[in-house]
């Protein structure tokens, strides 16, 4: 009798789990069949790029058989998270904007299609530096370049008149103004470290040579603590230790205010800077200007990239060679790389587009020459391959870099961290690297 | 003591109580314990990359035993994250409660004036969500924003007391409404019997209100010490403004981090069930050692 009754509530159990499981699976089903039917193909596009559905409907417009809705993302790790995790669990986005040093970790994750076949005309739209990001050196293509970032330093042009000192030419010239603004007024800093910025910091390695991560025949090579690096790092660590630059890090409230109060007087940052500052920093309007970054020997030219993203499309994408064209045409059409520089802000990867940048933003009206500066340090940048991990390495950066601030301890110690957790990690999961 | 109907067969009531068992049991299948065993069944695999990683194929998932296991409880920073959400629990558990207490022990005095308004008062923080509050606190905080003037509350010595406060903030009127509907639920009876006997409202609520109270209190301090474990909004809403606040501050944390920010779904499902045992061995061994207090009287 007990045997029996069991056996009828196992049964209910088990019917009801069928029916609900039969219940999830059918959308999937449907939405899988969707695109192969005969109506105008569907895509969904992940990016976090201001006013990209007006860009989109331009295209749906001229375009009724591929159709591509716009889904806006908070941008940053959490976008790359969010993608890995809609990829793993079966359902990513068709097309999805990728930040260059996140593409080979989507490509380890066989989360984004090989386009090489659907983007053979694009080639020749995009500088080698830029391209090599797409193709992280193999023979296939990742993604489509969207925009990049190479890196310069805003500095408050009439504040440095008051406290009178020079555009710095080299770091030596940099950490000496820091010192003398510090001496003539103790609540403004030249500068500030940023803990929370990883990709600030590898694009100021970058300028200073840094290689992190390279392909050596069938193996990885990790130096995230090579000579550069760390030059880097002792320098900045330095001045933090000596209070002469604060170490508030960057897109917060406080970072905000410090900017629009005039007590941060530069910011090492890249081409998108005037975005940034025009919404964070309204009060500084026509007080900055725009210079090379500091070289680190006097007489060399070198910047380094911070940011700057392409469009993938996702491996699992039922409708890849549609989405190609579409990633295709918003990088490489004139139309829309004008849209996206008017209506998204966005500094162009390609030639035809940087060559479109004509009018200087609105928050450097007193910097006509703007664009041409940027183009012009813009062939100075030199980048670096990123390796599969680099959110590992990002979030070491962030850890390690908290403490040596919070503690003025050494920096370089704190880019040993980084390149430990980055090999340790790598070699748990079994990469082949290289000695 | 009721008994059963007269004349409803013993024999078919038998199969019913299941039937009205299989909602319940479906649904703790399908939502507790399909994500459980499926946790657990992550947490026995791991990835497995070959040569550069790179292209098709090159990375399979494999069972890896116990290895997760081995390497969430060897690793220190967990630990270190359970000790420090072990002092910001101590410091929550004792402020939030006793404010709780005293608040909802001042509201059931007999002559409070606009009782209704401030408890409406000390409740709402509890509405406001956690991120926003953590966030108001936040900017509250920030040397340069902050109207406290420049003090470093998020600095390194300060910053648990700070978060501490958030939390304390946000939880005391929801603990104190527990209470206090207790209190409320207590016959009048009893207290004009202690003012016979020549008791104050101080000897009343020390007395008489609070040894009534105790299973409430137990309770709420159940919730608390679970909600404490699971402390996450707070730390990872203030990071960003901080260098004081690491990526594993809190055990939690930490699993976020291996899930999503360094893509190790197995770590993170291994520290999940570890963390989960914690929790449970915690809130039943806190429960166990009071169960006299709680339950002995009913």
């Amino acid at each position: 009798m007990r045997v029996y009754r069991l056996a009828t509530a196992a049964i209910l159990v088990a019917t009801l789990c069928a029916a609900c499981s039969g219940g999830s699976g059918e959308p999937s089903a449907t939405a899988g069949g969707g695109a192969a039917s005969g109506g105008p193909v569907k895509l969904t596009y992940w990016t976090w790029v201001p006013n990209m559905d007006k860009i989109v409907s331009v295209w749906n417009q001229a375009h009724p058989d591929i159709q591509v809705t716009v889904s806006k993302q908070a941008g940053g790790d959490d976008a790359a998270a969010k993608f890995l995790t809609a990829a793993r669990a079966g359902n990513p986005p068709d097309l999805v904007q990728a930040e260059y040093q996140m593409l080979p970790s989507f490509v380890a994750a066989d989360a984004v299609a090989d386009i090489k076949a659907e983007t053979a005309q694009a080639k020749g739209e995009f500088g080698e530096g830029v391209w090599g990001l797409v193709t992280l050196g193999t023979d296939a293509v990742y993604a489509v370049p969207q925009d990049s970032g190479p890196m310069m330093l805003y500095y408050r042009r009439d504040l440095f008149d008051k406290y009178g000192i020079e555009v710095p030419k080299t770091w030596d010239e940099y950490a000496e103004a820091a010192r003398v603004v510090r001496g003539k007024d103790p609540k403004v800093f030249l500068g500030t470290f940023s803990s929370k910025d990883p990709g600030w910091f590898a694009g100021l390695s970058q300028q200073a040579g840094a290689q992190w991560w390279s392909i050596d025949g069938d193996a990885w090579k990790v130096a995230v603590d090579d000579e550069p690096t760390r030059k880097v790092a002792s320098y900045w660590g330095g001045l933090v230790k000596e209070g002469v630059i604060d170490d508030m890090p960057y897109f917060t409230p406080e970072w905000n205010k410090a900017l629009n109060d005039g007590r941060l007087l530069t910011w090492p940052s890249a081409v998108w800077g005037p975005g940034v500052l025009s919404s964070n920093a309204p009060k500084g309007k026509g007080k900055w200007a725009v210079a090379p970054l500091p070289q680190w020997n006097a007489g060399e030219n070198h910047s380094g990239f911070w940011g700057g993203s392409s469009t993938a499309v996702a491996a699992k994408s039922p409708s890849r060679a549609a989405a190609a064209t579409f990633a295709t045409w918003l990088n490489t059409d004139p139309q829309a790389l004008g849209l996206l520089i008017e209506e998204g802000a966005v500094y162009p990867a390609s030639a035809k587009g940087a060559a479109l940048m004509t009018e200087a933003p609105g928050y450097f009206s007193n910097q006509p020459d703007f664009w041409k500066q940027a183009a012009a340090i813009g062939a100075t940048a030199r980048g670096f391959t990123f390796g599969p991990d680099v959110n590992v390495t990002y979030n070491a950066y962030r850890d390690a870099f908290d403490k040596a601030v919070a503690a003025r301890s050494d920096f370089t110690a704190a880019v040993r961290t980084m390149q430990d957790t980055t090999v340790t990690d790598m070699r748990k999961t079994g990469f082949t690297l290289a000695q | 003591m009721r008994r059963p109907g007269k004349g409803a067969p013993t024999r078919r009531a038998g199969a019913v109580p299941y039937l009205f068992l299989a909602p319940a049991m479906v649904l703790f299948t399908l939502f507790m314990a399909l994500p459980i065993g499926y946790t657990g069944y992550l947490s026995l695999r791991r990835t497995k990359v070959s040569g550069l990683g790179l292209g098709r194929g090159a990375r399979t998932e494999v069972f890896a035993g116990l290895g997760k296991y081995a390497a969430a409880v060897g690793d220190g920073e967990l630990w270190a994250g359970w000790l420090r959400v072990l002092g910001y629990g101590a410091l929550v558990l004792a402020l939030m409660l006793g404010l709780a207490l005293v608040f909802a022990l001042m509201l059931d005095a007999a002559h409070v004036r606009l009782a209704r308004l401030t408890r409406i008062s000390i409740y709402l923080p509890y509405a406001v969500p956690g991120v926003a509050a953590t966030l108001m606190w936040g900017f509250l905080y920030l040397p340069g924003l902050s109207p406290f003037g420049d003090h470093a509350f998020l600095g390194a010595g300060v910053v648990t007391f700070s978060m501490a406060n958030v939390a304390v903030w946000g939880g005391t009127g929801f603990n104190m409404l527990v209470l206090y509907t207790n209190l409320r639920a207590v016959p009048r009876e009893y207290y004009e019997a202690a003012r016979i006997d020549g008791a104050g409202e101080l000897g009343i609520a020390l007395r008489i209100k609070i040894p009534i109270l105790v299973p409430a209190i137990i309770l709420t301090t159940v919730f608390s010490v679970v909600a404490t474990i699971q402390v996450f909004t707070e730390p990872t809403t203030l990071r960003p403004l901080t260098n004081t606040i690491s990526s594993t501050w809190s055990p939690l944390m930490k699993v976020y981090r291996d899930a999503f920010v360094t893509g190790d779904l197995h770590s993170a499902a291994a520290t999940s069930m570890v963390i989960a045992g914690i929790s449970v061995v915690v809130s039943f061994g806190f429960l166990r050692i009071v169960k006299n207090h709680a339950f002995g009287e009913g």
